[in-house]
């Protein structure tokens, strides 16, 4: 019988086109991808059947199961200056290294009080915080009727509505004021923060609820 | 190439001429490959592919006299969310002292949609034929949410009323509003159920 040849040197190929591929969809996903923030209490929005996509320009109100309230937006200049409109409203101080990390952070569920202490720890007692935390309060107050969360709304959607007519933002692209609710809450909670739109000045009547995708389709 | 070179004849002695290495043009490619995937592993993982989606609720401005607030006529549907999580009760037209006129249904697809088609449902066809239209071209972009606003919002469309209870979670609020949306139903308002309202259903023993 013939033996058959084994071939002496050792095995390779060419890995050119499988870099390529790799590279270009490294690029692909580079570019595409747009980080999912750290939301500081885990949400699971009901599913509804529409098709629209949450706009990108959002103020956004968190509600979780047990009905705490977060307050959430993103721009460093804004919230900046929706940091100075609180200082000012609660008489505090902030240091220009505090204004600076308060700019480049998302999630906020506490009361006034212990903005100072949240704003000074790092990533990690910042968790620790947001794990504990109460929700921004509610119950309305002397000088301001829907409580602390009024006034964060109240100064995040002015300093929003600055920032677009600073920029000249197209009608339809404007800050819209959006609700993340969880689906067990209870609809109470939600209530009360939609009458706190209602009830700012000027009013949100019209805003969004956010919602998963349903998979299952219409006849 | 995957393999690790060898180095090429290199001048030892002493008298042999000066030549230039002999290098492959070939590099060895697998910690660059190596690199390539670890990134695009982390990137496929990190994307966030299925965007959120949102509903967009328009609630009514706050009226300033409240001499014309629409009233409730005999058509229109009214929806009583509770606690509880398999039942939604509705009835037509006017509260009335009478518990024979609540009647009952589910969130499912048999219930509270079936529910919302029937009685909606000269709405339903006009809203497919004109759909059928713009599908053929034969409409514009703006006549076209012009009119299905036209009829979605029209008279003859049945006005629903959605009374959601303390207890009642979120999540069939939702429910509601979004099979409101797919029933075509474009006049719908949230209101929070009267106390003479809760009263008697409480002696009914439709909620808690």
């Amino acid at each position: 019988m013939a033996k058959i040849k084994l071939p002496r040197s050792a095995p390779s190929l060419d890995m050119t086109p499988m870099v390529d591929l790799a590279f270009l969809l490294v690029t692909f996903f580079m570019l595409t991808a747009k980080f999912r923030v750290n939301e500081a209490v885990p949400i699971n929005p009901p599913a509804s059947h529409s098709e629209k996509i949450l706009p990108e320009n959002t103020l956004l109100v968190t509600v979780d199961t047990a009905g705490h309230v977060f307050f959430s937006m993103d721009g460093p200049d804004v919230r900046r200056n929706l940091l100075k409109d609180i200082a000012t409203t609660y008489k505090m101080t902030f240091t220009p290294e505090e204004y600076k990390r308060f700019s480049l952070m998302t999630d906020y569920g506490l009361p006034i009080s212990k903005l100072h202490d949240y704003i000074k720890g790092g990533e990690k007692e910042r968790g620790a915080m947001d794990k504990k935390a109460t929700g921004i309060p509610i119950d309305s107050m002397a000088n301001a009727p829907g409580g602390e969360l009024g006034n964060w709304i109240f100064y995040g959607y002015k300093q929003k509505s600055i920032h677009d007519q600073q920029n000249k933002i197209p009608r339809d692209k404007q800050c819209r004021i959006a609700i993340k609710g969880d689906g067990q809450t209870n609809y109470f909670k939600i209530k009360r923060v939609i009458k706190i739109f209602q009830d700012n000045n000027p009013a949100i009547n019209s805003f969004q609820l956010i919602t998963n995708q349903e998979t299952e389709n219409l006849d | 190439m995957a393999e690790i070179m060898e180095s090429g004849g290199g001048g030892h002695g002493k008298h042999q001429k000066k030549r230039a290495k002999k290098h492959s043009s070939r590099v060895d490619m697998t910690p660059m490959v190596d690199l390539g995937f670890l990134l695009l592993t982390f990137f496929v993982l990190t994307t966030q592919f299925s965007k959120p989606k949102e509903m967009e609720i328009n609630m009514p401005v706050k009226p300033k006299d409240t001499s014309n607030i629409m009233t409730v006529d005999t058509t229109s549907l009214t929806l009583l969310l509770t606690e509880k999580q398999e039942k939604v009760y509705y009835y037509y037209g006017k509260f009335k002292n009478d518990p024979s006129i609540i009647q009952t249904t589910d969130y499912s697809k048999e219930g509270i949609r079936k529910v919302f088609r029937e009685s909606n449902k000269n709405v339903r066809e006009q809203v497919k034929k004109l759909k059928e239209k713009y599908a053929n071209h034969q409409l514009a972009d703006t006549a076209f949410k012009r009119m299905l606003m036209d009829i979605k919002g029209g008279k003859e469309a049945r006005f629903v009323i959605v009374k959601a209870d303390e207890k009642a979670k979120y999540k069939n609020v939702i429910d509601v509003i979004d099979e409101l949306n797919v029933a075509d139903v474009g006049k719908y308002a949230l209101i929070d159920i009267s106390p003479a309202e809760k009263q008697q259903l409480k002696a009914w023993g439709k909620i808690n």
